[in-house]
């Protein structure tokens, strides 16, 4: 049981070469499936013991922290763990079928080890407590995700993957750059040590400098508008499953390592004190909700529509987080983990469209309404969590940004105002899917093709059934991220 | 200033020429280039920190009392290899656009993906 936090990363690290050795893709998908599982239930167990506000600290190798490597398990990274490990789970279930029509059989086996390795990386940077050792993670994640990305059907996307793989690269070695510089003013790395140490040596441009370089080499990482660039085309030319995969946790687990940043080893003062992170956050973060959802409006192609739409949803969390009040960045962590169920329910919907029909450009979506029912109800109700409609996931968030929103005069006045637009122009952009699958005939060629198959609908369905049921019964998300936010303000 | 801070000075010289190359180069294997110049200045600053005036490299010896900082070199022999990958997987993907864009200049494939 003490073993837990290691198994947590060492299980998907083990696999992914295993993965390889097995070659056949149904085994392949068997083990990753089943380590995806594991890692759920190791998450759940985790985040269980953290209610109560426990922290675990393990010592990676019995080397005692600040010297060794540390993993620690507060009620953020907990709530992070079991976020990424359950859509984990979830789409690596959609993967088996999904896969089967977008690559070539004799790569599966490699598909399913970039898979686990990004896992590995994307659960190591939210679990590790060492600064240095965020950074390894981080390079594992990236660079199997440019691989995952350039497993996509057509040629864009190797030019998708390139672009990632260059901003991505520069966003890591300006974390890089940061992290040597606090290390230079400090002489640790353990983020728990750090922030011990830091206040004793804020007063430096060293500092400051350290401070500017992560928070924007964590900005590419998140696509904070405009270091946007790279992720509509990533995700629009990947694999489905690997849009839904890299949309829900990915960037969700890049917010959460500025968050750490700020928060646990920067602290509130600085960062927002003496640093103007504030007014940049929330001015950048207002012009991506515009750009990202005016973008998505005008997208052919629907992969690229919900890229673009995740840009703007990115802005809300950042939104809730620069707002530095409790109500504030619980809602921002709230955010995180309701926009990662909508956006993965949404491009796993369009992954069984795109399996069905060959591709995803809204001509493709004509009276699916009617030949792909199940389908388009998912993609529905993770329309109306996009917009915040009452009783889907999406709502609460929203809801608890503009209470936060509330606190803060006119700012406060104008963040709300571009929250209600944004969902505005959500409905817009949704609209068009909706009408053209239930305003059109469809083709008759469609109508041939019928429903996707229920190894594809059941995973969609979980996650549409969970934006609802975290839209009705908001107990435990609400709680979770409220407690996770008050710890990050108060206890440190 | 310039004498004492020689190393620094480099780090920032090759740190710009490197990002510079990265948005300037048309050519990918360049971009690829260019990114590796920046991040062997972020290996040079790490090196840099670990120095301490007198010391020698960080290995037993008799009769040495003054060893440089060893972790900034094990760190920056982690950051090496993650460079070596990614440049390989870089230099892979370069090989791929090649074979479907036939080239690899960034304009020409802008033009192809636009014409489409």
């Amino acid at each position: 049981m003490s073993h837990l936090p290691a198994l947590q990363i060492v299980l998907p690290l083990l696999a992914a070469p295993i993965c390889l050795l097995l070659r056949k893709s149904s085994l392949a998908w068997l083990l990753a499936l089943g380590v995806a599982l594991c890692g759920l239930a190791i998450s759940i167990v985790l985040f269980h013991r953290t209610l109560n506000g426990e922290i675990i600290s393990y010592a990676m190798g019995g080397w005692e922290p600040p010297w060794g490597i540390e993993y620690r398990v507060d009620r953020l990274s907990a709530f992070v763990l079991l976020i990424v490990s359950a859509i984990a789970a979830v789409t690596f279930a959609f993967a088996n079928r999904s896969i089967a029509r977008e690559i070539p059989l004799q790569k599966h086996s490699l598909f399913y080890t970039a898979l686990l390795l990004c896992l590995a990386g994307l659960l190591g940077i939210t679990i590790t407590g060492d600064a240095f050792n965020l950074f390894v993670f981080l390079e594992i994640s990236s660079l199997s995700s440019y691989v995952l990305i350039s497993f996509g059907r057509e040629r864009r996307a190797l030019t998708a993957a390139f672009q990632y793989l260059i901003m991505g690269t520069i966003g890591a070695t300006m974390i890089l750059i940061g992290t040597g510089f606090i290390y230079m003013m400090t002489g640790t790395l353990n983020m728990a040590d750090l922030a011990l140490r830091l206040p004793g040596v804020m007063d430096t441009n060293t500092v400051r400098a350290a401070f500017a370089f992560l928070i924007v080499g964590f900005s590419i990482k998140l696509a904070l508008f405009p270091l946007h660039v790279w992720l509509p085309n990533s995700y629009a030319y990947a694999p489905s499953v690997v849009s839904a995969f890299l949309a829900a946790t990915a960037t969700k687990v890049a917010i959460y390592s500025l968050i750490r940043f700020i928060f646990t080893i920067f602290g509130v003062d600085f960062a927002f004190g003496e640093m103007p992170l504030q007014v940049i956050l929330i001015l950048l973060s207002i012009i991506a909700v515009f750009v990202g959802s005016l973008s998505a409006i005008f997208q052919l192609n629907i992969k690229h529509m919900l890229a673009y739409s995740s840009v703007a949803q990115i802005g809300y969390i950042i939104i809730g987080i620069a707002l530095v009040s409790a109500v504030g960045l619980s809602a921002g962590i709230l955010h995180l983990f309701n926009h990662a169920l909508i956006k993965g329910c949404l491009f796993l919907a369009v992954g069984c469209v795109f399996y069905q029909q060959g591709d995803a450009t809204i001509d493709n979506f004509k009276g699916l309404g009617k030949t792909m029912p199940w389908t388009m109800a998912a993609f529905v109700i993770g329309g109306l969590g996009i917009i915040g409609m009452p009783l889907t996931a999406g709502f609460v968030s929203k809801w608890y940004l503009v209470l936060a929103a509330l606190e803060h005069g006119v700012v406060g006045m104008i963040i709300i105002i571009s929250v209600l637009l944004g969902s505005l122009l959500a409905v817009a952009y949704i609209w068009r899917i909706v009408e053209a699958a239930y305003f059109n005939q469809p083709e008759a060629a469609a109508i041939e093709r019928g429903e996707a198959p229920l190894a594809l609908l059941i995973p969609t369905w979980i996650l549409a059934l969970a934006t609802i049921y975290f839209g009705i019964f908001t107990q435990l998300s609400v709680d979770a991220a409220m407690q996770a936010a008050q710890s990050l303000l108060g206890g440190k | 200033m310039i004498v004492g801070l020689f190393n620094y000075w480099i780090v920032i010289l090759m740190m710009m020429l490197g990002f510079y190359v990265v948005i300037a180069a048309n050519n990918l294997i360049k971009k690829v280039i260019g990114l590796n110049i920046f991040q062997t200045s972020v290996f040079i600053l790490y090196i840099s920190i670990g120095k301490i005036s007198g010391g020698t490299a960080p290995i037993l010896t008799e009769g040495v009392e003054i060893y440089a900082n060893p972790l900034p070199q094990v760190l920056i022999l982690t950051a090496i290899v993650v460079g070596v990958a990614t440049t390989a997987l870089g230099l892979a993907l370069i090989v791929r656009i090649k074979e479907a864009y036939d080239t690899i200049e960034e304009d020409e494939i802008y033009l192809q993906d636009r014409t489409l």
